[in-house]
């Protein structure tokens, strides 16, 4: 008869505990709509209201724009100038500008690193890389500009004589350093779990170490190493801190890289502090935001379902 | 299809190797480590630079004192007090969350589930959200939806008391960012417990929580631990998500409020790198702070590192 009296007491504790956990556990889910909810919603008077429309519609942010009598139509970023400018063109090609360098620089040197971990470096070795590159990953991303406003920039204009101290090599070589520990990770994860069957497989047709590495090993990891880029890349697109901090942030439309650079993200933080709540400019910068937002998810979720893709391949699970 | 791409690779090994028998691949691994010397060497010159510009202006005075002189001169104890009572309030809002969530997609689903998918799904990409976006929505959610929903709730018309930015917003954000790395570490805790011990607890007649409190949470400690390490070391760098959301350029008191502004070490140096108005004399504070902050991460990475290296031994050797 006790039990009688302890159990339902017993089941609700047990029924709201699990409640509560997986209430928990959709906060994620949940955050991640909020976060396209809350920031679209600020960008939608470029749509909805007619001031803001012909100050800074989707128009004004793409095709060349006569701002003022007699001079040519161009693209330019400049929201604060008396008539107020947003086209989106020179951010977009800072943005490009800055992510496609640092992967040039990045990525050879993250998968040149993973190879040499996950094939030839001996475990002693290997265990001691694996931390140092983590390390790498733990200098904030503030550190890394700081360096390249103070140290890096300095350098590089005496070795090349930049005419601009401050230029899109400069952040983009601290912007590679952030990006190397995410593709490093990614791709010697690809490696190490290629099935052993295949390395055998490889070895006993007469391949030494280095043959079942290039030839075996490295195709079959292809997939998880282009993960790995594209999660990088998507990375390098959102980094705030470092190009704020080292590309000088120009809005300038070139085909140089050795000019200033200002890319999407920095120009959400030099300017959401002291904008108007409420005006086109602060709508624009919100739209810039979803923009972001729009384009890393959709980055992620590709990266996401190739990785999980090969490692169900890999481990030969049918479901 | 898994038969086939083994095939396909096979092939192309078999045309490969019958190509370049001879050679020995020095150079190809030869490039692959001077990949890593390369990735080392800079590490190194970061950290030597950091530390070499910045020891000599260590002092015990330089960690307890405020800033003088429009930073020019004393310390930056309000930006580590800052940095402390930022992380401290960040681990409180968000480790629970992800502790909770690790356990119910462990304990609770079916790993191949669709729901477990979803939520993992929406992790992953919660990991990978830009930094800057974190502090947009900060901004939009916490300090102007829930902030002044709270104002106009409670405190009608006497001005913004919630709805501004402060540090327990700051925090907030700096939660849902770190949430990913709590919910990994945690879960891989949970990985490395093993199935005698439940059924050893459920045939004592223990319910599914007890079992969670009493056997599984205890042993999850280490994991929970190194999570919330990791988050503090990563949440302390991060200066996006922070910018409209709490904190300040400079203030002449420490926060003692929820809703109070803050300074803190990451933000600080990006303002004396940026703003002030004589650089060359700001340099060795600046310097100074870089240090202090580094040396503060890495000391939390390493003792992650340390603790998770004995979690992998407890799973492969028991």
């Amino acid at each position: 008869m006790v039990t009688y009296k302890f159990k339902p007491k017993s089941k609700l504790r047990e029924f709201v505990g699990e409640k509560f956990m997986a209430l928990n556990a959709f906060t994620a889910l949940i955050v991640i709509l909020l976060i396209f909810i809350f920031i679209f919603k600020e960008s939608l008077p470029i749509f909805t209201n007619s001031d803001v429309r012909k100050e800074a519609g989707i128009s004004r942010m793409v095709f060349k724009q006569q701002y003022y009598e007699g001079r040519d139509p161009k693209w330019s970023w400049q929201p604060n100038s008396e008539v107020p400018k947003y086209s989106l063109l020179p951010l977009f090609l800072g943005t490009l500008k800055a992510a496609i360098v640092a992967m040039l620089f990045a990525v050879p040197l993250a998968v040149g690193a993973a190879i040499y971990s996950s094939e030839f470096a001996p475990p002693r070795i290997r265990e001691i890389i694996k931390p140092v590159i983590e390390l790498l990953a733990g200098i904030p991303s503030v550190v890394l500009g700081f360096f390249a406003l103070i140290v890096l920039a300095t350098v590089l204009q005496k070795m090349f004589g930049f005419t601009y101290r401050l230029n899109a090599i400069n952040a983009d070589m601290a912007l590679g350093l952030a990006i190397i520990p995410i593709v490093y990770t990614i791709a010697e994860d690809a490696m190490t779990s290629v099935p052993k069957s295949l390395r055998e497989a490889a070895m006993a047709v007469g391949a030494n170490p280095w043959q079942v590495s290039f030839t075996m090993v490295l195709p079959a990891a292809l997939p998880g190493i282009a993960a790995g880029i594209v999660l990088g890349f998507g990375r390098a697109v959102g980094e705030t801190m470092i190009v704020l901090l080292a590309s000088g942030n120009a809005a300038i439309i070139s085909a140089g890289f050795t000019e200033s650079i200002r890319t999407l993200s920095a120009t959400i933080a030099a300017e959401l502090a002291e904008v108007v709540f409420g005006s086109a400019h602060y709508n624009v910068l919100f739209f810039i935001g979803t923009l972001l937002f729009v384009f890393t998810f959709l980055v992620n979720l590709g990266g996401e379902l190739v990785l999980t893709r090969i490692k169900e391949r890999f481990q030969g699970r049918t479901r | 299809m898994n038969g086939a791409t083994k095939d396909a690779a096979m092939n192309s090994t078999l045309a490969n190797l019958g190509a370049r028998r001879k050679s020995s691949g020095v150079i190809p691994k030869g490039l692959t480590v001077l990949a890593v010397i390369i990735i080392v060497l800079m590490l190194g010159v970061i950290l030597a630079n950091v530390i070499l510009g910045g020891i000599g202006i260590i002092s015990w005075e330089f960690l307890t004192s405020p800033p003088e002189h429009g930073m020019e001169a004393g310390g930056i104890f309000p930006a580590i007090f800052g940095t402390v009572a930022l992380v401290f309030l960040m681990l409180i809002t968000g480790v629970p969350v992800g502790v909770l969530t690790a356990i119910y997609l462990h304990e609770y689903t079916q790993p191949d589930s669709k729901v477990t998918r979803l939520i993992r799904i929406g992790i992953n990409n919660l990991a990978g959200v830009p930094s800057i976006v974190f502090g947009m929505f900060g901004l939009g959610f916490f300090v102007g939806f829930v902030g002044r929903g709270i104002d106009s709730a409670l405190f009608s018309g006497a001005g913004p008391v919630w709805g501004q930015p402060a540090i327990i917003w700051a925090a907030m954000t700096l939660a849902l960012l770190t949430l990913p790395v709590v919910i990994i570490s945690t879960e891989e805790a949970l990985k490395t417990i093993p199935g005698e011990l439940k059924d050893a607890s459920y045939a004592l007649g223990a319910t599914k929580l007890q079992t969670i409190a009493r056997v599984i949470l205890p042993r999850a400690m280490p994991g929970i631990f190194t999570g919330a390490i990791l988050a503090i070391s990563r949440g302390a760098g991060e200066v996006a998500p922070i910018m409209f959301t709490g904190v300040a350029y400079y203030l002449p008191y420490l926060p003692g409020k929820l809703n109070d502004q803050f300074m803190e070490l990451g933000y600080h140096i990006y303002v004396m790198a940026t703003q002030s108005p004589d650089v060359e004399k700001t340099r060795p504070i600046l310097y100074g702070t870089v240090l202090v902050l580094l040396v503060l991460t890495f000391l939390l990475n390493f003792l992650a590192i340390f603790i998770r290296s004995r979690l992998r031994m407890r799973r492969l050797y028991g």
